[in-house]
This record gives C-alpha cells, sequence and structure tokens, in this order.
C-alpha cells in the first residue's frame, strides 16, 4: 500500500469510525486504536510534522528521567534487559578523537522515509500523514524485519505476555513496537512523555512544518544534525550540540 | 532371523525412519508451542539478536531448494540426459525443503496465527513480501514440473515448465540474498554482491544435499551409481565449492576495502570468538578445503568419500550461515561514527546469544519435514534415476 493509499484509508476509516461508531472498530481495529483513543473525529493531517529538537548540552550524563516518563506513560518494564521493550533509551558517547563526552536520549527517529515501513510485509509500520512513525499491533506478525531493518534499533520485540496495560496504549506479545511519539497524548494537544517530563528541557518538541513553531526557529537558529544523515531518511527528531 | 527376507527389515527401518522423523516434527512444534505461550523469552533471541537459529535453519533449506533445481535445470534446460534422469528427485527435494524452510520461518515469528495476514495485507516495497510470493509461485512451479515429467501425456511440456522453474530459482535466490542486502545501514549486510553469492551458494548447497540423497537412496534400493556418472557429479560439486569460497572471499574483501567495514571484519575474521572460529573451521576447512580433497585427492572420490564431501558442504553450509545472520547481528551497529557508545539497549557492545533448545527442535521439525516428505514419496512414486547404459552427452 503506497503512502497515499494509506492516507486516503485512514480517511475513510475515520469516516466509518464517526458514522459507525464503535462498530468500526470490528473493522478496521489496527487504524482506529489511536484514535478512538481519545475519540477525535478529524483524520491527521500532513500540515503539520511532529518532531523534536534535542539538545545534548542540557542532557545530563547518569539522568534517565525521559526513560523513566516514557515506560511509565506507556505501560513498559521499567527494568531494562536483553529482551526487555526499550522504546528510549540514554546513550553515554564518547568522541574517539576528543575524548568529549555527550549524552542524549534515542528513540524513535519518525523518519520520513522510514525503512522500517519499507520493508514490513504486512504494512504493520506505517507513517502517519503527521509523520508519526506507528506499528498496527493487529497486523504485526512478529517477523522482526524492521529491526533488521531500522539503522538506529529503536524498536523493541515483546518477548513476554504484556501486565499493566495502559488503555490507552495497547500492546501485545509477539509484536513489534517503538516510540510512538506519545499519538495519544499529542492528539490530545498534550507533549510526549518524555519531553514533559525533562526538567532541563533538553527535549523540544513541536510542528517541524510551523515556521513559527519554536521547534522550527530554534533549528533556524542554532547548528542540529539527524543522525546517521548519510543515509537520506530525513529524521524528525534531530540532535543539537553532536 | 533366517525366516525373513530383507525386505522385512527394510519395511520396519523405513516405517522407523518415519516415527522418528514424526517424532522430531511433534518436538518441534512443542517447543513452537512453549515459545508461543511464555514468548521468545524463552529462546535465546533477544533484541539485538532478533534472527536467531531457525533462521540458520530455514535460510539453508530455502537456498538449498533453489539450487538443488539446478540439477533439473542442467536436464530439462540443457538436455543433458544424466540430469535429465535426475529432474524428478531434484523437483521433490525442492519442495520438500521449500516446504521445511518456510515451516520454520513461519513458526518462528511473534504471531504465527497471522500467517494469514501476510497473505492478505502485502506491502509491495517489501522485499519480505515479494518472497512470500516468489516462495509460493516457486512451489506451484516445480510441483507443475514434476507432473509434466511424471505424467506421460504432459511430457510435451516438460522443457516449458524446466525453463520456467529455471528462471524463477534465479529470481528466488535474487531475492533471498536482497532480504539482506537491502539492510543498508547494517555493516553485515547491504552488500550488492549478496545475491549473487547466494546463487553459487545454492548451487554447491544444493547438490551437495542431492548427493546424500541420491547416495542414500542407490544403497537403499541395492543399487551403485555407475562410475562415470559419479565422477561427473562429484567434478560439478568440486566447482561449485570453488565458485562459492570464491564469492564469499569476495564478499569479504571488499567489505575490507571499505574503512568502516573493517573493524566488523576483524570481528568476523578475526578476534569475535566463536563467529571467526566457525568461519574458519566450520566453513573454510571443514565446508569447502576437505570436501576438495575428498573429491580431487588422487585415490579419493569414490562413493564414500564424495557421501562424506557433500555432509560437509551441508555443515559448511550452517556454519556460514550462522556467522553471516548471527555474527552480522552480534557486531554492534554504527548509530554514532566517530563515537564509542555505551547504553541499556547493547550499544556499542558485542551482543551476547546462547541458541536455546527450542530454536534447535523448531529448525529440526524444518528438516524433519523435508525428511518425511522426501521418504514418503520416494516410497509411493518412483523418484529413483533412471540412467541408460550408455551416456551420450
Ligand atoms: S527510527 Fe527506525 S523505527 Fe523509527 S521510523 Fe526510522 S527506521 Fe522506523
Ligand atoms: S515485525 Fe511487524 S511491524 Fe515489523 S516488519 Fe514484521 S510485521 Fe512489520
Amino acid at each position: 500500500m503506497s503512502e497515499s493509499d494509506l492516507v486516503r484509508d485512514l480517511g475513510r476509516r475515520n469516516f466509518f469510525k464517526t458514522s459507525l461508531g464503535v462498530a468500526a472498530l470490528s473493522i478496521a481495529p489496527g487504524f482506529l486504536l489511536f484514535d478512538i483513543a481519545h475519540g477525535k473525529a478529524q483524520p491527521v493531517s500532513n500540515k503539520v510534522r511532529w518532531g523534536m529538537l534535542i539538545d545534548t548540552a542540557q542532557c545530563k550524563e547518569g539522568c534517565n528521567d525521559c526513560v523513566t516518563a516514557c515506560n511509565k506513560e506507556n505501560g513498559l518494564p521499567s527494568v531494562a534487559s536483553a529482551t526487555s521493550v526499550q522504546w528510549i533509551r540514554k546513550i553515554e558517547l564518547k568522541e574517539a578523537s576528543t575524548g568529549r563526552q555527550v549524552s542524549l536520549p534515542m528513540m524513535c527517529q519518525h523518519c520520513e522515509h522510514p525503512p522500517c515501513v519499507d520493508v514490513c510485509p504486512t504494512g504493520a509500520s506505517f507513517k502517519r500523514e503527521d509523520g508519526i512513525v506507528l506499528v498496527d499491533r493487529h497486523r504485526c506478525i512478529g517477523c522482526r524485519y524492521c529491526m533488521m531493518a531500522c539503522p538506529y534499533k529503536a524498536r523493541s520485540f515483546v518477548h513476554e505476555p504484556v501486565t499493566d496495560q495502559n488503555p490507552d496504549v495497547p500492546r501485545g506479545k509477539g509484536c513489534v513496537e517503538s516510540c510512538t511519539l506519545c499519538v495519544h497524548r499529542i492528539d490530545v494537544g498534550l507533549q510526549p512523555a518524555c519531553a514533559e517530563s525533562c526538567t532541563n528541557k533538553a527535549i523540544l518538541f513541536g510542528d517541524l512544518n510551523d515556521p513559527n513553531s519554536e521547534i522550527s526557529k530554534k533549528i533556524r537558529a542554532v547548528t542540529s544534525v539527524q543522525v546517521r544523515a548519510d543515509l537520506g531518511l530525513n529524521t524528525g527528531v534531530r540532535y543539537q550540540g553532536l | 532371523m533366517q525366516a525373513h527376507p530383507p525386505m522385512y527389515f527394510k519395511n520396519r527401518l523405513y516405517y522407523l525412519l518415519l516415527a522418528v522423523g514424526g517424532l522430531v516434527v511433534m518436538a518441534g512444534l512443542y517447543a513452537v508451542h512453549l515459545m508461543e505461550e511464555h514468548g521468545h523469552v524463552i529462546s535465546g533471541m533477544n533484541n539485538q539478536i532478533v534472527w536467531g537459529v531457525p533462521h540458520v535453519f530455514a535460510i539453508f533449506m530455502i537456498v538449498a531448494a533453489s539450487g538443488v533445481l539446478n540439477v533439473a535445470s542442467i536436464g530439462s534446460v540443457f538436455g543433458k540426459a544424466l540430469y535429465k534422469a535426475r529432474a524428478p528427485l531434484a523437483s521433490l527435494l525442492s519442495i520438500a525443503m521449500l516446504a521445511g524452510g518456510l515451516t520454520v520461518l513461519m513458526l518462528d515469528l511473534g504471531r504465527p496465527d497471522r500467517v494469514i495476514v501476510a497473505a492478505t495485507n502485502t506491502n509491495l516495497t517489501s522485499v519480505f513480501a515479494w518472497n512470500v510470493v516468489l516462495y509460493s509461485g516457486m512451489f506451484a512451479l516445480v510441483v507443475i514440473y514434476l507432473w509434466t515429467m511424471m505424467e506421460r501425456r504432459m511430457n510435451p511440456y516438460t522443457k516449458p515448465a524446466g525453463f520456467a522453474v529455471f528462471a524463477w530459482r534465479f529470481i528466488l535466490t535474487t531475492g533471498t540474498g536482497l532480504i539482506f542486502a537491502f539492510l543498508t545501514a547494517r555493516q553485515a549486510y547491504g552488500s550488492a554482491l549478496l545475491p549473487p553469492m547466494f546463487i553459487v551458494l545454492s548451487f554447491a548447497w544444493g547438490l551437495a544435499v542431492f548427493h546424500l540423497v541420491q547416495t542414500v537412496l542407490y544403497v537403499w534400493n541395492d543399487k551403485v551409481l555407475d562410475t562415470a556418472i559419479l565422477s561427473r557429479k562429484k567434478n560439478l560439486l568440486g566447482v561449485f565449492i570453488l565458485a562459492s569460497l570464491y564469492m564469499v572471499a569476495m564478499y569479504h574483501m571488499t567489505n575490507l576495502y571499505f574503512a568502516q567495514q573493517k573493524a566488523f571484519e576483524r570481528f568476523i575474521l578475526v578476534d569475535g570468538g566463536i563467529y571467526p572460529n566457525l568461519f574458519w573451521w566450520g566453513y573454510v576447512v571443514l565446508g569447502n578445503l576437505i570436501p576438495l580433497a575428498l573429491i580431487y585427492w588422487p585415490g579419493l572420490g569414490k562413493t564414500r568419500s564424495v557421501f562424506a564431501a557433500s555432509l560437509m558442504v551441508v555443515l559448511g553450509a550452517f556454519s556460514l550461515l550462522y556467522v553471516f545472520i548471527i555474527g552480522g547481528q552480534a557486531f554492534p551497529l554504527n548509530i554514532f561514527p566517530g563515537y564509542a557508545t555505551t547504553s541499556s539497549f547493547g550499544d556499542g557492545q558485542i551482543a551476547a546469544y546462547s541458541p536455546s533448545i527450542y530454536e534447535f527442535l523448531l529448525g529440526f521439525a524444518g528438516l524433519a519435514i523435508a525428511f518425511i516428505t522426501t521418504t514418503v514419496s520416494v516410497r509411493v512414486l518412483n523418484f529413483m534415476p533412471q540412467d541408460k547404459h550408455y551416456i551420450t552427452d
């Protein structure tokens, strides 16, 4: 399914939803879940592109507040292990040539040209019109090809039965997941949990398409980079001070 | 004892073998059930090594399933009588291994219950989705091809069917190579050499499997393979082994040429622990050099040594795939070139992987499916190669 088909599809399904209400849920559960979580009827628009600018100078080594907030918001396990789901992680970096140390949060970069979406055999991985990359957890067969394809290791496979779910964030064993940019919060006008939780204000969230948004202004004013920009994925998450 | 003719023992042995095969399949299904119930946490796989031992088994079977058809193609497409006589057996082996390999791939999914989703929702940009089409098409084509060979009325269609299979299997193995070649961000994969490398590997692996089965079949039927035929086929195997060694060498050499790949090559070839060991000892020595010696050493190259050589080629194939698939994931992804990294998610670290018994059970179940398919078929239908007394080609 091409990008525009998907969008049309989403629009159509939103129409269904408003006209048929909950009955539509059984027709296209995956696509609706993120929408019905907050009961908003209008389709998402490509006029906005959600993104983040992360100021590594403000991010403190050893601070894990964003990770904790994400885990709590999305009902993820709080103890990290080789098989645990981690939508966001802190990476400590040390520049090989200078020894300079940097600390930063890493999560799905919400690529404009996401390899995970390209490789997904079922179309479970998809990109919303507003640039948020999601996994339809009712369509994912758990093949893990997207995990192989993601250049940022942003995705996790759910290795164990899921407990303590947040009803707004449906999850399930045997599927692959990643950061949703807290789509359920964005759609009701809130910020992603990580951005809100950062006391150092290292994570700036906003609309990259709106020239007057705080994030757009800052991106114009400071030097920021996309991680692995050489891959040409045009990520929605940018880093400052790398 | 004398009261029983040898046939009686063979019958019992046949059913015993089938029963063992059946048990292996059951054990594999039980392992899948456990992985379904508890999640993949009971497997050795994790968020860094997302494809484990089941993929090694599955990809071996799928690649060999395509390569074994080479025997059939040489017969049908190039009209060599010696190979034509072997085309039915080669086709059968192809179907059997394809069935085994695909079953393993499917049962290793996080949600095998949703395979119908994969069949009904196809993302046309996904190589994986192409492969689903390629595999099922291959299956259907080979069945038709077999039918044209086994059913006298259909014989005139053997040649076109053979051509179709010939073309299809190239595309199929290319597709398998592309699964990895498209992973451009990963150091181990993303090489344009992978599709041709897989094609050449498939020739060697497929022929090795064919040799193994053919030898057993001849022994079982108290027949002796003509030495002239044996010598041709072993020479062909030798050529395929040399060619695949060349392709694998090229793949590593080109990687060494790119500065950013050097650390990865060092890991795979020198200091990566199990991976260089498996590569050099398992693949190069056991899977290539010893088989070459067994084939070409003066005085060797008889039935037994060719059988042993084929077996080693297969073991070498498993070693290479283990290194390629698992070693390729174990080496840390370079997200921040020029930086050393650490995190709770394995950044900058060699990922640990110790395969669980469940993964092996699943892999062996795939082999057992191929085994049962072959054993039952050769018994109920005539797949024994029928050679003329003279060899025309
Ligand atoms: S960062 Fe990875 S998971 Fe996120 S959109 Fe890009 S490729 Fe997909
Ligand atoms: S694991 Fe799920 S989301 Fe990822 S590629 Fe497979 S089906 Fe798509």
